[in-house]
């Protein structure tokens, strides 16, 4: 029974508005620190009404500047707004520059708007566990409007449905390489497409080129993705794009597909948060195991091969072994 | 050996108030401090020292990074300083670069500035600087 505990001091302070509380926690929950486990259990029943719009596509296509816009739009219609702008770390340092910020304009000393960079850190189970977390603590805030911006390791990121109910891919005019790479992945990531920098020439070829493939694609349970162009320079397109994004999760609702998209997601977020504790679990053991040692000897002597020796790891560990 | 070992990076917010536009320096010491494997939040030119310190606060750093050209750091450092106490900012230092007169580095200093870095300071010294002061959690 969570509600009969005591609440947590953080997690009275994200409910009071308390900005460093929230901050703080989402420290905990990015170092995967046990101490944010009560905070999160108290928070979640005050989660799940803001929209989580996941932003994804190539490094520089103007992901920031649109959740720029996006920002001065939506703050326009009073709507309390979270961003989560995720970049890699280096696979070599393990640090990363998170330079989002510097395209992210806000009104002074608005407090309706919170931004937070994240480093991937290279987590094993990739970004998802700690973004989805972080967004629920934006949710449970008070903010309307959740948006997550990622990179991904391709050039875009299919981690962002794990966590956005709806999901914008960024692209800009001469994509046709680009689109290309990215083969059908990318129809399978987005609702929306954003051809950015339509002040740039080629814009309208590349909505037009994105808007044909849409047609021929089949649609997903019902919904065709949009393709708008907008340009976050001049500013152009931005009240569409918004348009366009809520139509989608509109589009959830009256169609009653909202439930069942959020089920699927925490299906796979427990999961991933099952075989993260495993994975830990494992590889805590496998770390005191002497037969690793044994097994380590045997591949290099040639004398078993990885795919065996893992068998015979495996078996052991196996629960109803 | 089969575990990959846990650290927490350091956090640090990077920032340039004022109004000058050269940030050179200020990506160099950026760069320096992600390549000793810190999470440097990079928030850019023309920063006012409230938009600092909500950026101090929402990505709840380690350390606090401030660079100025334009000759205005007596009027701006303070004024971050005050902020951060106003907002009740606890054990963030902060640290300077740019074309400070000793003069005001011990100035700066005085009022709680950690460490001052003049033009020729080396990469090395920023770095090390950086570890020692930035705050550590238990
Ligand atoms: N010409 C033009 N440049 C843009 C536009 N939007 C963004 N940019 C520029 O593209 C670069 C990358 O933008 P940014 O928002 O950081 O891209 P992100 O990496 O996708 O987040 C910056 O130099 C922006 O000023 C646009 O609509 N038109
Ligand atoms: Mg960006």
């Amino acid at each position: 029974m969570t509600s009969r505990r005591p609440l947590p001091p953080l997690a009275r302070g994200v409910l009071k508005g308390d900005r460093r509380a929230l901050a703080r926690l989402m420290s905990l929950v990015e170092n995967r620190d046990a101490e944010a486990g009560p905070a999160l259990a108290a928070l979640y029943p005050h989660a799940g009404k803001a929209r989580v719009i996941g932003i994804t596509g190539p490094l520089g296509v103007g992901k920031s500047s649109l959740i720029s816009g996006l920002l001065a739009h939506l703050r326009g219609q009073g709507l309390k707004v979270g961003i989560v702008a995720v970049d890699p770390s280096s696979p070599f340092s393990g640090g990363s520059v998170l330079g989002d910020r510097i395209r992210l304009d806000r009104a002074p000393g608005d407090q309706g708007v919170f931004i937070r960079s994240m480093a991937s850190r290279g987590h094993a189970g990739g970004i998802a566990a700690t973004t989805r977390e972080v967004v629920r603590l934006l949710d449970a805030f008070g903010m309307d409007v959740v948006i997550v911006e990622t990179v991904g390791s391709g050039q875009v990121d299919v981690e962002i449905r794990d966590v956005a109910s709806t999901s914008l891919v960024v692209l800009v005019p001469h994509l046709g390489d680009e689109v290309q790479s990215l083969k059908a992945g990318l129809f399978e990531i987005a609702d929306v497409f954003c051809v950015n920098k339509s002040d740039l020439p080629g814009a309208d070829g590349a909505a037009r080129y994105l808007s044909e493939m849409v047609a021929l694609g089949t649609d997903r349970d019902g919904w065709r993705p949009r393709v708008v162009s907008a340009s976050a320079k001049l500013p152009q397109g931005i009240p569409e794009l918004w348009e366009a994004l809520a139509a989608h999760e509109t589009f959830l609702d009256a169609k009653g597909l909202r439930a069942a998209s959020e089920r699927c997601r925490l299906g796979r977020e427990l999961v991933g948060l099952v075989g993260e504790r495993v994975g830990e679990t494992l590889a805590e053991r496998l770390d005191r195991d002497p037969r690793v040692n044994r097994l380590l000897t045997e591949l290099q002597t040639r004398t078993t091969d990885p795919r065996a020796a893992a068998e015979k790891l495996y078996r052991s560990f196996r629960p109803e072994s | 050996m089969v575990r990959a070992k846990k650290a927490t990076p350091i956090r640090v917010l990077i920032a340039k108030p004022g109004l000058d536009g050269h940030d050179r320096g200020a990506k160099v010491v950026a760069r320096a401090l992600r390549d000793a494997g810190m999470e440097v939040i990079y928030a850019g030119l023309r920063q006012t020292p409230d938009e600092i310190v909500e950026a101090a606060i929402e990505e709840d750093v380690d350390l606090v990074g401030l660079s100025c050209l334009s000759g205005a750091h007596m009027a701006l450092f303070p004024r971050v300083l005050r902020l951060l106490k106003l907002r009740k900012v606890k054990n963030v230092p902060v640290f300077a670069g740019g074309i400070i007169p000793d003069e005001d580095a011990r100035r700066l200093k005085r009022i709680g500035v950690r460490a001052v870095f003049g033009p020729g300071t080396s990469l090395d010294t920023i770095v090390t600087t950086a570890r020692q002061i930035a705050r550590r959690r238990a």
